[in-house]
């Protein structure tokens, strides 16, 4: 803080502060008061005040509140004063939340060492999971854990990225960057629609036959290294599983075709944060633990 | 512009000091009618205070605030945040009998039952028995230090700060139970905010009732003030009848106070020694007048003695001593009264209706609705069931409003005692069945074993806008 403020705030607190004490000081006489049947001498349609000394335990909590003010400058921060107590909201947080971890800890570190597939056993542990989950992961993946479009489906059997307990820890901690290329360049329009074609003969859907055929060898050629030889997919790199008819970017009531040909066009970039830092180990063993349950 | 007196020369305007300490009163203590009703009324009132922690329920405290978990057990019944409404509705009505007993019978609220009035009164027991009758202690403040002055004074005060204290952990013990709290102070093992609040209420109690006694009643109090306001010439108040008492004077037991042109006050002075406020009910209706009576009880114990009729100092209203005919029932009260019956049998109607459970439903945000891979329409919920009973229950989840409605979730769940549980609920329509983009249903849920312990709570389902 600049010199010039801090003179700024001292000044106006003294300044407040002296003059509260001048006023108890100067007005601590007044006119009359000898008869306690004399009025102020003010009439108020005909209502009269009487004119008698205020209580004495008044003015001494007055005087309390002035000491009690000047306490306070001297234990806590003002101006560039950091106060006796050196007191800071940081500070404050910081003593909060390990009190917090004191407390809860141990709620948390009895469930560290159990494996992710057996937390579910464990009723409060999947409760708080679930608390968890509503709070930090519903927002993309939905209340359910439904998932919508760019969001994956948690309750299914379909994983990007494998579906053991472990699998699904290591995605929380690390977060994931699903990346699918953009062809438009290298394969043109006719090429992606062949590609198209094919990849939905893939998940069995309607196609054109002879553009399948194309996409085929295409597909051999630039799709296989990721996708694998029968486009089943490789959970080491999260490329998906183009047989089993589960769409990431399609949703059963739009164009699947359209949805492909924009995939391969443009390309994806899905984002999963990771949760690490957000909310440390044992929060993520946990939510690993309820998501798991979702679907076994 | 102040009024300024021309009569007077400036350099004869007298200055005194603007803060001045009160005056100890020294109150005298006197038997009576309305002492003994005071006395009753008080004591019932402190033994409810105290005896009513100690009472249990079940195998908790009956009476018990729970914070921690925010729940407030008052007997059998239970009540969570969410009924706050009905605490808000017990203070209205508690505000209406107050004003119809003000309108009634002037400010009796606090001279026979607000905890100021009862704890002095203990207090000033406690003092007399310590330190004399009210000569007894005047002499005893005039005179200089000495050791039984001392042993007096010590005594007084050690037993004023074990009621205070008795007092202090009583309240807490209505947040903290009160065996545990035991337990804890004994072993000296008691939490920081426990200690602190015990001495919060222990220094409040024995400032209020040991020091500041009528300072609270005539300073502080914001009842005093507006007391004044809900008074009318028909109200019950506490007042010398001047046409009979004036003029008021000394005279001989057999003497007839006519003859000497005397009323019936024969100037004792009593019932300004017993006046808790230390104000003279002779000099008319004063604020500072808490209506305990006490005056009445001892103009009427002299008068006996005089053997003159009571209720020179009587209960009586500003009409009536006027020799104006004084209607008790009017609109005002009536209207007072019939408020508070009225809010009464309706608070009363909603408690015994009140069903101990809560449904609440939150609609993903995510998506209005989705279309699943068969065709059928989903909206995704979540539902907040809140158990207010102390014991376990199992509920069935069902919806209505909309025909072919399936859950695609589980529609039975159980929930502890005291209990909130979230359940993730997805409904799903067949699309054919969807006739509009939004349609009112309605969630409910049941007991299993008691089916009385139900409620619905209407939500809406959502489904594709363009047909």
């Amino acid at each position: 803080m600049s010199t010039f403020w801090n003179a700024y705030i001292f000044g106006l607190t003294g300044i407040m502060i002296l003059g509260l004490m001048a006023l108890l000081f100067f007005t601590r006489r007044m006119p009359g008061g000898t008869d306690p049947e004399e009025t102020t001498g003010h009439s108020f349609d005909g209502i009269e005040e009487l004119n008698n000394p205020m209580p004495k335990w008044w003015l001494n909590l007055f005087w309390l509140t002035i000491v009690f003010g000047l306490g306070y400058m001297v234990l806590y921060p003002i101006g560039n004063w950091n106060g006796l107590l050196n007191w800071t909201s940081a500070g404050q947080l910081e003593a909060e939340t390990s009190q917090h971890d004191t407390k809860y800890g141990e709620f948390f570190a009895r469930y560290a060492s159990v494996p992710v597939e057996e937390l579910q056993a464990n009723d409060q542990a999947l409760r708080m999971g679930q608390q968890l989950f509503m709070i930090n992961c519903a927002i993309c993946h939905g209340q359910n854990a439904q998932g919508y479009y760019g969001f994956p489906n948690l309750a299914d059997a379909d994983w990007l990225y494998g579906g053991s307990g472990d699998n699904i820890e290591t995605t929380l901690i690390q977060g994931r960057r699903g990346q699918m290329p953009a062809w438009k360049d290298t394969l043109g329009t006719t090429g992606i629609a062949a590609v198209t074609e094919y990849v939905l003969e893939l998940s069995g859907n309607e196609h054109n036959d002879a553009q399948a055929a194309q996409g085929q060898v295409i597909f051999a050629q630039m799709c296989s290294a990721c996708h694998g030889q029968e486009g089943t997919g490789s959970t080491l790199i999260g490329a998906p599983n183009l047989t089993d008819n589960i769409w990431l970017y399609d949703l059963p009531d739009q164009d699947l075709r359209r949805d492909v040909v924009t995939t391969l066009t443009n390309g994806r970039a899905g984002n999963m944060p990771a949760w690490i830092d957000i909310l440390g180990e044992q929060k993520v063993h946990l939510l690993a633990g309820y998501v798991y349950s979702l679907s076994n | 512009m102040s009024e300024h007196k021309t009569s007077q020369e400036p350099s004869e305007i007298i200055m005194t000091d603007l803060y001045q300490s009160a005056a100890k009163i020294y109150i005298r203590r006197i038997r009576g009618y309305f002492r003994n009703l005071r006395f009753f009324g008080g004591m019932f009132l402190f033994a409810a205070y105290f005896g009513t922690l100690w009472l249990s329920w079940g195998d908790r405290q009956a009476v018990l605030f729970d914070l921690p978990q925010r729940q407030f057990h008052i007997f059998g019944v239970t009540f969570w945040p969410q009924d706050f409404i009905l605490l808000s509705w017990a203070l209205i009505i508690s505000a209406f009998a107050l004003f119809f007993i003000t309108v009634f019978a002037g400010r009796v609220f606090c001279g026979y039952t607000c905890p100021q009035s009862v704890f002095t009164w203990v207090f000033l027991f406690i003092e007399e028995k310590t330190e004399g009758k009210r000569n007894a202690r005047i002499k005893l403040d005039q005179q200089g230090l000495s050791g039984l002055k001392i042993l007096r004074k010590a005594a007084k005060h050690l037993l004023w700060v074990l009621v205070a204290l008795a007092t202090a952990i009583t309240f807490v013990g209505y947040f903290v139970p009160i065996k545990e709290l035991l337990a804890d102070l004994a072993q000296l093992s008691a939490g920081g905010w426990v200690i602190f609040w015990i001495a919060f209420f222990t220094l409040a109690t024995y400032g209020n009732a040991g020091w500041l006694r009528e300072q609270v009643c005539i300073y502080m109090c914001p009842y005093a003030r507006f007391q004044s306001v809900m008074f009318d010439r028909d109200t019950l108040i506490v007042s010398y009848d001047a046409a009979r008492g004036e003029s008021r004077g000394a005279r001989r037991r057999n003497d007839d106070p006519a003859k000497l042109g005397l009323g019936d006050c024969i100037d004792c002075d009593l019932c300004v020694q017993v006046c808790p406020t230390g104000i003279d009910i002779r000099d008319g209706l004063q604020y500072e007048c808490i209506g305990c009576a006490a005056c009445v009880d001892a103009c009427d114990s002299v008068m006996e003695k005089m053997g003159y009729d009571t209720g020179l100092v009587r209960y009586t209203t500003e009409n009536k001593l006027e020799g104006i005919q004084s209607s008790l029932m009017r609109p005002r009260l009536l209207a007072y009264a019939a408020a508070l019956v009225l809010m009464t049998i309706a608070f009363a109607l909603v408690l015994i209706a009140r069903v101990p459970i809560e449904l609440d439903i939150i609609r993903d945000r995510g998506a209005l609705h989705k279309m699943t891979s068969n065709g059928l329409i989903q909206n995704s919920y979540l539902l907040k069931i809140a158990n207010m009973t102390e014991q376990p229950q199992t509920f069935l989840i069902s919806v209505d409003g909309l025909s072919g409605l399936a859950f695609r979730s589980s529609q039975r769940v159980q929930v502890p005692g005291g209990d909130a549980v979230t359940v993730p609920t997805l409904l799903v329509l067949p699309a054919d069945l969807n006739r509009l983009p939004t349609s009112k249903i309605y969630f409910s849920i049941t007991g299993e074993e008691d089916p009385k312990l139900a409620t619905t709570e209407e939500s809406r389902f959502f489904g594709p806008a363009n047909f």
